[in-house]
This record gives structure tokens, C-alpha cells and sequence, in this order.
């Protein structure tokens, strides 16, 4: 049993839904998003992604993507990033997931890559743009150092791919709750409800619901029928308006209580 | 061809967003349906011969092969073709597919503003609302261009992060397509993309060869000794390579952008310098750092400002069937000027590439050989470029 799989069966158990919490590595620098992650995990974030900063995050909206320019401009890349969650692992045990597109991880090597992150403290990975019929590349590798491969379905996916994906993964399922890039949203289609109920039957991974969620009351109600909710660009915020700023963590820190205050 | 999931070798492939997967699957089908059927090549021909005004010429360039004094350079006309360059060869095929799939808009990326253009004027022919998205540096440097979208009917939407060129213009329109995906068709113009973007765009610009191959040989009763033709993406080189794939003996040169030079590091030579990574959906070369983030690239030519280049390609380079070459922004304009000079014929600053390299190359070889040259696109909008430079670019 992973430490992703132990943290959904605690969450199972207590009857609570859970919270991931997105943050780009090294944003605005790497000592900063350090305080960033810890604060985060402090108030109650049961899962952390990890985001690789990529020069072309075709995946993201403006949020994400000014966080991966401040990112890149500190000298964040893929090194850098394990470097940070080994640095997180000293003092947390929270599960950590290193989020990404592929080009950075393929050019570090996908062999030594999933050695020198699971040796850092990386729990799994979740690459936006290596669907599940590339996943040939990487998963064996990943499965080999005994991490897990998120997948992600989508709503335009249909059930046969939710299901294949939900197979082929491990850790949770991702499933992306509207169609676009990530980023804050006031509010989500009504029939976010029906699809993710349709999608919790049908798969054995626990769920996940991810994109525009950015308050306490839309993280309950995208996780009606969810085991979590994602909540990143509305985290990456608060980044964009604290900098190195010391009340950054602070601010996060409430939000995130108020998050899963609201999943509880 | 491509295996089934859109593999060159190790190339190509479909790395793109969870979302896009099964609008790509949708594409693919109805891309196979349309190819298949009689119907859909009838109203394409039609078009293509009435049109867009093809067969384009092949035209033997006395005055050229005079002054170069080897090969004999015969040049494939596509800077006829309507709307300035074989961009409409494709935007034509797609445009058709997209109506046939009830797409109610279509956008697409553009360097140069010749595929933006394309676009615009089959979306205008079709009724179909049309938005283009362009890096800033290009809107600037090719205004002629975004001014003849807009006249068009087109939006055209000014892409200002990272290099404000292709690139950039392509992340935009992916942002766009994941988020209305449902309802709008994403016309790419270049042999990129994910699967089946790469095969399909040569399938449909393959018409280049197709035309260029019977003509060649009524001209001169044999094969040519080479074919050149300039690649960013790449779409008008595998227009004119995919007929002579099968001929061994025909050597095939692709010419990048050297920019200000391959030393310098400013230039968009892909393949000459490039790693394997992915960008943009699919796997091949690429300007990259040693961390895997996309460098800029850089060339007088818009059409060539791009770090990434189709799978097909970078296949054909590792199986050495066709040579990938470079010519720099300087020693394209010397091409530029000697094709206006000798034959009366204004290229386009990309085409001008494989124009300063076809006479480099013939000048190299015997009077017995020959040289094709596929003229890409006429050089109109790049006059404002032409202007900016000391002696309005005359060397």
C-alpha cells in the first residue's frame, strides 16, 4: 500500500472527503515555495502536488502560467524540484505527487528520474500531457520504484476511457470537472454532479475532482459525490500576491483550513 | 505511414491533455470517412482546380540555372496558388472535414500570417466563423498579413506570452480548443500537432508532389537529381517528399532557418540542433535546454520561428532518407534577391531558404543533373521586413 493509498483509506475511515493542494515548485523561488508546502500541509492538505514548472504549460490557464514563468526565473526545473520535496520530506509526511508535462521529465530520463524521486520523497506522478496510450514510456518505470501513475479522465473522456484509464492507474483518479485549462472559477456546470457520481461508480480508484474549484463551498459541493477535490490555482493566488512576502504561508494556511473545514 | 497510433519510428504520437483525446479519436475517424469517400475528393478537386488554381505551374529557371552553372533548377510554382502559398492546399481539405463534422468554428495558429490567411479564406468561402491566433513579434512583422485576416472576416487574436511567435500562438489555440472543444475545429497548418494532424496535413498538401512528379518528368523525362524545399513545421516539404518517398535515388533536402547562425544560437535549424522531446502533442526534435524547457528560436522568416518540427521529419532524418540543412537569415535574402534579379519570381522569406540552398546545391553539381525546388509562397508581405533593412535587403 502506497502512502496515497493509506491517506484516502484514513480519510475512508474517518468519513471525511479529502484535499489536494496544487503549488508550482519554486514559485516565486525555492526557499519561499518550501514555506508555501509546509504551510500547507501544517492546516490539513492530505495530498500535495508538486508542480514542475514548463516553459509551455498548454494545459494551464494565466494563473498557472505566470506561476511557471516566476518559477523558471528562479531557476526552478526538475533537480530542483526533487531537491524541494526531499526538503519537505524532513519535516512532513505528507504524500506528495509531482505534477508536470512530459518534455522535462523525459529529458531528465524517465529510469533514474522515478529512482531519484521516490529516494526523495515523491509519492507518485501525474503528467498532464502523456495520455494513457503513452503511457507505455513511463509507467513501467514508475511502477518500479513503487510509485503510483494518476491518471486522468476527463468529461469529454466517455466511460470506456474512464474505465481503461481508472485500470491502468493507480493512487486516484483525476477527473477533470469541466472542459479547459486550469483556473479559478466562481461557479460549475450543474452536471458536474451527475457525471462525477457516474464516473465514482464505475471506477475502483478513488476520485478526485479537479479544475476551477477555488472556495470552501465549491470544494463540498464538487466532492458530493467525489472522495476530493483539487484546489490549485486559487492556492497559487494567494502565492502570486504574497511573493516572499512572510504573510504568504499565513494566508495559505487559513485558506486551507477553511477548505477542509468545508470537507469535513 | 505512421503505425496506428500515429507513431514515425519513435516520433509523432498523441501527447496532449486528458480533454483533447477523444476530439482527436473524433478527428481521426472522420478524417479516415472523408478520405475514403468519393464525394469528399470530388468537391476538394473542384476546389482545389477552381479555387485555389491548381495544378500550379513547374517552371524551368533558365536565368538561374545560367548563373549557377550546374544542375538544372526547375521550380514548383505553390507562391501561384491562392492566397500567396500552398497554405490553402490544407486549410481547403480541412476546412471540408470540419464542415462535415458540424464544427460551428474553427481556429488555427499562424506564424507568417500564409496559413492564418489560408484559414480565414476558407472560413469565409464556408461560412464558418474563423479566430487566428498570433505571437505579437509576428502581428508586428507581418501586419500585411493580420491585416488581410481581418479583412477577411477573421479575429485575430495577439498571443503575447514567452517569444510572442509560433510557438506561443500555438499554445493559445491548444488553450482555446481544450476549452471549446466540443463545438470548434482546431485547423493546424504544419506537419505537427498530435496524431492525426501530422498525417493528415501531408495527405493533404501531397497534392505538391502528386503534380510536381508527372510534370518533372514531361520536362526533363526523368526524376530529379534533388528536391529542396524549406521546413519549420514542415508541411510544404512533405507536400513535395511524400511522391518521391519511394524513389531511393532522389535525394531530399530540407532547409532550416540558421538565423544569425548555428554557433550563435539564434536560429530555428531543429533538426540540425535539436534534442528529441515533446512539444505541441507530439514527439520529435526540438530546441531545448538541458532541463527540457523550450528555447526560442529565432529567423527573419516567421513561418521558420519555431523550435519544434513535424514527427515525419525528424523520422526521415534518422532513417536518413531525406538531409536536413541551414541557411542562415542573411543568406536567405541573398536568395531572396537572386530569384527577384534572375527570374522575375518575389519569394517569400521562408521559400527564400530553399531557394539560396537550390542554387548553392545546383552550383555544386553537373549540367546532366537536376534540381526541384518547391517554391513555397510569394514574398508580398514580407516587403515591411524587406523595408526595415539597410538597402531594403539588397546585398
Amino acid at each position: 500500500m502506497t502512502a496515497i493509498d493509506a491517506a484516502f483509506r484514513r480519510l475512508r475511515t474517518s468519513g471525511e472527503r479529502g484535499l489536494v493542494v496544487y503549488l508550482t515548485a519554486g514559485d516565486p523561488t525555492p526557499a519561499a515555495s518550501l514555506r508555501y508546502l509546509r504551510a500547507a500541509a501544517d492546516a490539513g492538505a492530505d495530498i500535495i502536488e508538486v508542480g514542475v514548472p514548463f516553459s509551455d504549460p498548454t494545459a494551464d490557464g494565466p494563473t498557472i502560467e505566470a506561476a511557471s514563468r516566476r518559477a523558471l526565473s528562479s531557476g526552478m526545473n526538475v533537480p530542483g524540484a526533487l531537491e524541494l520535496v526531499r526538503r519537505f520530506r524532513g519535516t512532513h509526511a505528507t504524500p506528495v505527487v509531482l505534477f508536470g508535462y512530459c518534455n522535462p521529465f523525459l529529458r531528465y530520463g524517465w529510469p533514474s528520474l522515478c529512482e531519484d524521486a521516490r529516494e526523495a520523497g515523491v509519492d507518485g506522478f501525474l503528467v498532464v500531457d502523456l495520455p494513457f496510450e503513452e503511457r507505455g514510456e513511463a509507467l513501467p518505470a514508475i511502477r518500479k520504484a513503487g510509485l503510483d501513475w494518476i491518471p486522468l479522465a476527463a468529461p469529454t473522456s466517455g466511460m470506456a476511457r474512464v474505465r481503461a484509464v481508472d485500470r491502468a492507474g493507480s493512487g486516484f483518479l483525476y477527473l477533470i470537472s469541466v472542459t479547459g485549462v486550469t483556473g479559478v472559477r466562481k461557479t460549475l456546470p450543474p452536471e458536474v454532479a451527475a457525471w462525477t457520481r457516474k464516473v465514482a461508480k464505475a471506477t475502483r480508484l478513488p476520485v478526485a475532482i479537479g479544475f476551477g474549484i477555488s472556495s470552501p463551498a465549491l470544494a463540498a459541493a464538487a466532492t458530493r459525490y467525489a472522495d476530493a477535490a483539487v484546489v490549485g490555482s486559487a492556492c497559487v493566488k494567494i502565492v502570486e500576491r504574497n511573493g516572499r512576502g512572510p504573510r504568504g504561508p499565513a494566508e495559505l494556511s487559513r485558506f486551507v483550513r477553511s477548505l477542509k473545514k468545508a470537507l469535513r | 505511414m505512421p503505425d496506428p497510433a500515429g507513431h514515425f519510428g519513435p516520433f509523432g504520437g498523441r501527447y496532449v491533455a486528458e480533454t483533447l483525446m477523444s476530439a482527436l479519436i473524433e478527428l481521426e475517424k472522420a478524417y479516415r470517412k472523408a478520405w475514403r469517400s468519393r464525394s469528399f475528393h470530388r468537391e476538394l478537386d473542384g476546389l482545389l482546380k477552381n479555387y485555389a488554381g491548381r495544378p500550379t505551374p513547374l517552371y524551368f529557371a533558365e536565368r538561374l540555372t545560367e548563373k549557377a552553372g550546374g544542375a538544372r533548377i526547375h521550380i514548383k510554382r505553390e507562391d501561384l496558388a491562392h492566397t500567396g502559398s500552398h497554405k490553402i492546399n490544407n486549410t481547403l481539405g480541412q476546412g471540408l472535414l470540419a464542415r462535415r463534422m458540424g464544427k460551428r468554428r474553427i481556429i488555427a495558429e499562424t506564424g507568417a500570417g500564409q496559413h492564418g490567411v489560408a484559414t480565414a479564406t476558407v472560413c469565409a468561402r464556408m461560412g464558418i466563423p474563423c479566430e487566428i491566433f498570433m505571437g505579437e513579434e509576428d502581428v508586428r512583422r507581418q501586419s500585411h498579413n493580420v491585416f488581410r485576416m481581418r479583412l477577411l472576416g477573421a479575429r485575430v487574436n495577439t498571443v503575447t506570452s514567452g517569444s510572442r511567435t509560433l510557438k506561443d500562438a500555438m499554445n493559445e489555440a491548444l488553450r482555446d480548443w481544450v476549452t471549446n472543444v466540443r463545438t470548434t475545429y482546431y485547423l493546424i497548418g504544419s506537419t505537427a500537432g498530435p496524431h492525426p494532424y501530422p498525417e493528415m496535413v501531408r495527405d493533404f498538401q501531397s497534392v505538391i508532389g502528386r503534380e510536381a512528379l508527372p510534370q518533372f518528368r514531361r520536362a526533363e523525362g526523368k526524376l530529379p537529381t534533388a528536391i529542396v524545399a524549406c521546413v519549420g513545421g514542415g508541411s510544404n516539404a512533405m507536400g513535395i517528399f511524400t511522391s518521391f518517398l519511394r524513389y531511393p535515388r532522389v535525394r531530399l533536402y530540407g532547409v532550416e532557418a540558421g538565423g544569425l547562425g548555428l554557433s550563435s544560437g539564434k536560429h530555428g535549424a531543429t533538426l540540425s540542433r535539436g534534442k528529441v522531446g515533446v512539444l505541441h502533442g507530439s514527439k520529435s526534435f526540438l530546441l531545448q535546454d538541458a532541463n527540457g524547457q523550450i528555447l526560442e528560436a529565432h529567423s527573419i522568416s516567421a513561418g521558420l520561428d519555431y523550435p519544434g518540427v513535424g514527427p515525419e521529419h525528424a523520422w526521415l532524418k534518422e532513417t536518413g532518407r531525406a538531409e536536413y540543412v541551414s541557411v542562415t537569415d542573411a543568406q536567405a535574402l541573398s536568395g531572396f534577391s537572386l530569384l527577384s534579379r534572375y527570374e522575375g519570381i518575389q519569394a517569400a522569406l521562408e521559400s527564400s531558404h530553399a531557394v539560396a540552398f537550390a542554387y548553392r546545391l545546383a552550383k555544386s553539381m553537373r549540367p546532366s543533373e537536376t534540381v526541384l525546388l518547391n517554391l513555397s509562397g510569394r514574398g508580398d508581405k514580407d516587403m515591411g521586413i524587406l523595408m526595415e533593412l539597410p538597402e531594403g535587403g539588397r546585398p
